[in-house]
């Protein structure tokens, strides 16, 4: 670095507030938690919160891309479910050729990696080649996945096997060293994310096509391409983190995976990514991920605030998280 | 309309900061008169208009309206006054309707509601005055250019103008389309409005103009009846003045040998049948009016837009579809929009110095070490000044800004570059390095295309200069034919040769 004075400048503050923002509110409410309620800090409970959060967590890293690179996905929560119908729909019908078993059980991952790269291609197709607008193109799908698991369950419940159930439990509630398998793909997942982001091209181009498509493409980044892998790689998230759903419960129903899209987008913004485009931070969305989780399990472990009015606060840490992150603009 | 009025600019000068623009401009604009405004791009025009207009004020001299001194603290405080300003860019709502348009802002209303009827017989009444066939309730995105011209023509009536500025009205219009334009200046002007306009076209200056002023470096140059110029004394008047010493003495050689040759190039819609040759080591300028196709042939030749056409590099043929199909052949174009489409402003240097030839800073991640001694190698070779390493780009000064894209271009490596428009915006420091820095680059052995409107620049910088005229190429000068006088006259139309002055 050349010798600079270092100026103290409102921009210069306000970055570090931006930057540490998450972190003190994921420390107060840390401390808040444990204050109210002894249990807070046990294992059983940290296992517990970090293993719930691990299906948002894993979906909204691959939104931190969507969002960074200028786009929106509203479909993943109708997307989670109906990749889970269809995991334990395939997984039923190679029952009686396959037997219970780990084969069978790598049929049902390999179905949902396969649905979801194709679900998060047609996304992408449909608004890069396509041009449609994001928002429009993923609400519609967000609909059409969401109707699709409704009908193939006939409005009711898909259910896996018993006999599968007892084999597909581990993939959630077993682990290593006590570490369960959703929180050890969480970390992996958000680990190999920030990496990404932060110094792999993709990530770099993934933030100049948010931040200026036209840029971008006068710089021979091949605009429609990265707008495209986001979406991609969030759909294949989108199936890891159901691979992961699916041995909790062993079901599928019309309400699996309602609102998680707009959880996913809330805790990408709490995160410090910017919702236009142009700058993406996934370890803060991790920490955005765990402020959310946390809140709902400080709400359900204390008698003092009903657990009703969870949005409520969920909605005002959004809106705070938002106002923090204003002004960070060059003046031009 | 009952009343009319002239207005006058007296000495007036204006300053941006430490640049001087305008200096002493005198003009009267009298009622029943058409008044042509010409110049060179970036010769004050626009400010000039701006002043009469009530955008801007002047830094010393008086505004007046029918000699009274006015000062107009905003341009509605003008409207109201008479004085209206119809810009270059049509200031329409595509969304809303003709009638809609003409009376945004300016509602009549009837209790709590919109009198819809009254407007729109009063516009139906303004449109038949400007003799203009479409409807009030046509929306405005989809009627033509010309219509639009007549409603933003409407508005501005509607507002009660007497006196009517116009910026290049015609600069959007097909031949026809301009004419019933003027038929409608002539039954204005017939009504004692006093009208003001800009354009390039000297023919429409020579043709519906009174009285004309010449502008050129901020200076009134000529002024006059338009009767005692013909379109030669015109030209001369705008541009006439030497290059000065700005441009660095070409000492590189050109090699014979081509190295990119363009046939046939046709970009839908901008540019057809572009075909010229470059050799390794020149410095080819393009040259034209804005809009004359320049920067779309570019874009289209480095895959920025569609086009189709051969080309070859080196010799061999080369297909480019996309810029990276063209910065993989060689060939890199550096925009002329550097706000919008060269750098991220909200981004450091390094991010953008590095973002075009980023494969080569990354081998599975990105190497921060060779990027940072990247942007330190930028810095020193391109003389970018900046408060700290981690300033946001869009802090910087245009003339640093433009230095950044030169580095950024530079790190890929090309062996062609074209430049669109160097030193737009930029001071004359500034652009005195950026001229040297693209000398050194043909020193180097890179061959260069520079694109500019500004003539001096082309003819200081280039061996040879194509000028371009309605999308495609009207001629090409080199040696001692460079001129401004020479380039003006294959840019607007008119025969290479001066003809004698009548």
């Amino acid at each position: 670095m050349t010798a600079t004075e270092t100026q103290p400048s409102r921009a210069t503050r306000g970055v570090n507030l931006k930057v540490l923002g998450p972190i003190l509110a994921l420390v107060v409410l840390v401390i808040v938690g444990a204050a109210l309620n002894g249990n807070f800090l046990s294992a059983a409970n940290i296992t517990n919160v970090l293993s719930r959060s691990a299906f948002i967590g894993i979906i909204a890293v691959g939104m931190t891309f969507v969002i960074t690179a200028g786009g929106l996905d509203l479909s993943v929560g109708s997307m989670a479910a109906f990749i889970a119908g269809l995991m334990i729909l395939v997984m039923n019908a190679m029952l009686p050729v396959m037997g219970p078993g780990w084969p069978l059980v790598f049929v049902g991952m390999l179905t949902a990696m396969v649905a979801g790269t194709l679900a998060g291609f047609v996304n992408g197709f449909l608004i890069t080649t396509m041009r449609i607008e994001a928002f429009i193109v993923t609400l519609g799908t967000m609909g059409i996945y969401r109707s699709l698991v409704t009908w193939l369950a006939d409005g009711g419940t898909l259910s896996l096997d018993f006999g599968m159930r007892s084999v597909i439990r581990p993939i959630y509630f077993d682990g290593i060293l006590g570490i369960s398998w959703p929180i050890i793909v969480f970390a992996l997942v958000a680990i190999s994310g920030e990496l990404v982001m932060r110094r792999a091209a993709f990530g770099r181009h993934a933030a100049a096509v948010g931040s200026n498509d036209q840029v971008a493409r006068y710089s021979s980044v091949n605009v429609n391409r990265v707008r495209m892998l986001t979406y991609v790689f969030l759909g294949i998230l989108v199936g890891v983190a159901t691979i992961m759903y699916v041995p909790r419960l062993g079901s599928a129903s019309p309400s699996t995976g309602v609102l998680w899209e707009l959880e996913a987008i809330a805790a990408v913004i709490i995160g410090g990514t910017m919702l236009k485009g142009g700058f993406g931070r996934v370890w803060g969305t991790v920490i955005g991920v765990l402020i959310l989780s946390l809140i709902d399990n400080i709400l359900n472990l204390t008698d003092g605030v009903s657990p009703y009015l969870n949005g409520a606060i969920q909605g005002v840490i959004i809106i705070l998280a938002v106002i923090l992150q204003r002004d960070k603009k060059a003046e031009s | 309309m009952s009343e009319t009025r002239a207005l006058t600019l007296a000495d007036v000068c204006r300053s941006f900061g430490p640049v001087q623009v305008l200096h002493d401009i005198s003009l009267t604009l009298r009622p029943g008169e058409v008044h042509a405004l010409i110049g060179e791009n970036g010769a004050g025009k626009s400010t000039a208009m701006k002043i009469m207009s009530g955008y801007l004020e002047p830094t010393k001299g008086q505004v007046k309206l029918d000699d009274a001194p006015v000062r107009f603290a905003s341009s509605q405080q003008a409207e109201a006054q008479g004085v209206v300003l119809i810009h270059q860019e049509f200031n329409l709502a595509d969304q809303l309707s003709v009638e809609q348009n003409i009376f945004l802002g300016h509602e009549k209303r009837r209790g709590l509601f919109l009198d819809k009827g009254w407007m729109q017989a009063e516009t139906r009444r303004l449109l038949d005055r400007l003799n203009c066939k479409v409807s009030p309730t046509a929306r405005v995105r989809d009627i033509s250019n010309a219509d639009k011209q007549m409603v933003e023509i409407a508005k501005a009536l509607s507002r009660r103008a007497q006196v009517l500025i116009m910026d290049e009205p015609t600069a959007v219009l097909t031949e026809r389309e301009a004419e019933v334009l003027f038929e409608q200046v002539e039954r204005l002007k017939a009504e004692g409005v006093a009208i003001l306009f800009t354009s390039h076209k000297l023919d429409e200056v020579k043709r519906i103009s009174d009285r004309i002023t010449v502008l050129r470096d901020g200076h009134v140059v000529a002024q006059g009846m338009t009767t005692e110029f013909n379109e030669d004394q015109m030209a001369q008047a705008m541009v006439g003045r030497d290059v000065s010493s700005l441009y660095p003495v070409r000492t590189a050689a050109v090699s014979d040998e081509p190295a990119l040759e363009v046939t046939g190039l046709n970009v839908p819609g901008y540019a057809r049948d572009i075909s010229f040759t470059l050799r390794k080591g020149e410095i080819l300028g393009i040259s034209g009016l804005i809009g004359s196709g320049r920067t779309e042939a570019m874009e289209g030749l480095t895959g920025l837009r569609s086009a189709q056409g051969d080309v070859r590099i080196n010799g061999k043929p080369v297909t480019l579809r996309s810029p990276q199909q063209a910065q993989a052949a060689g060939l890199c174009y550096l925009t002329e929009d550097r706000k919008g489409r060269g750098l991220l402003l909200q981004k450091g240097m390094r991010e953008n110095l590095t973002l075009q030839a980023l494969p080569e800073f990354t081998n599975w991640l990105i190497d921060h070490k060779a990027e940072d001694a990247a942007l330190t190698r930028a810095i020193a070779d391109f003389d970018i000044r900046c408060p700290t390493r981690e300033v946001l780009v869009g802090n910087l000064s245009g003339g640093n800004q433009q230095k950044l894209l030169i580095a950024k271009i530079m790190l890929t490596e090309p062996d062609i570059v074209i430049i669109d428009e160097p030193t737009r915006g930029i001071d004359i420091g500034t652009k005195q390095q950026i001229y040297e820095f693209i000398h050194a680059l043909s020193a180097a052995g890179k061959s260069i295309i520079v694109v500019s409107s500004e003539m001096q620049e082309v003819i200081g910088l280039a061996d040879r200069v194509l000028v371009m005229r309605l999308g495609t190429i009207a001629g090409e000068v080199s040696g001692d034919d460079m001129t401004e006088d020479k380039i003006v006259r294959l840019a607007m139309g008119l025969g290479a040769t001066r003809q004698e002055a009548i």
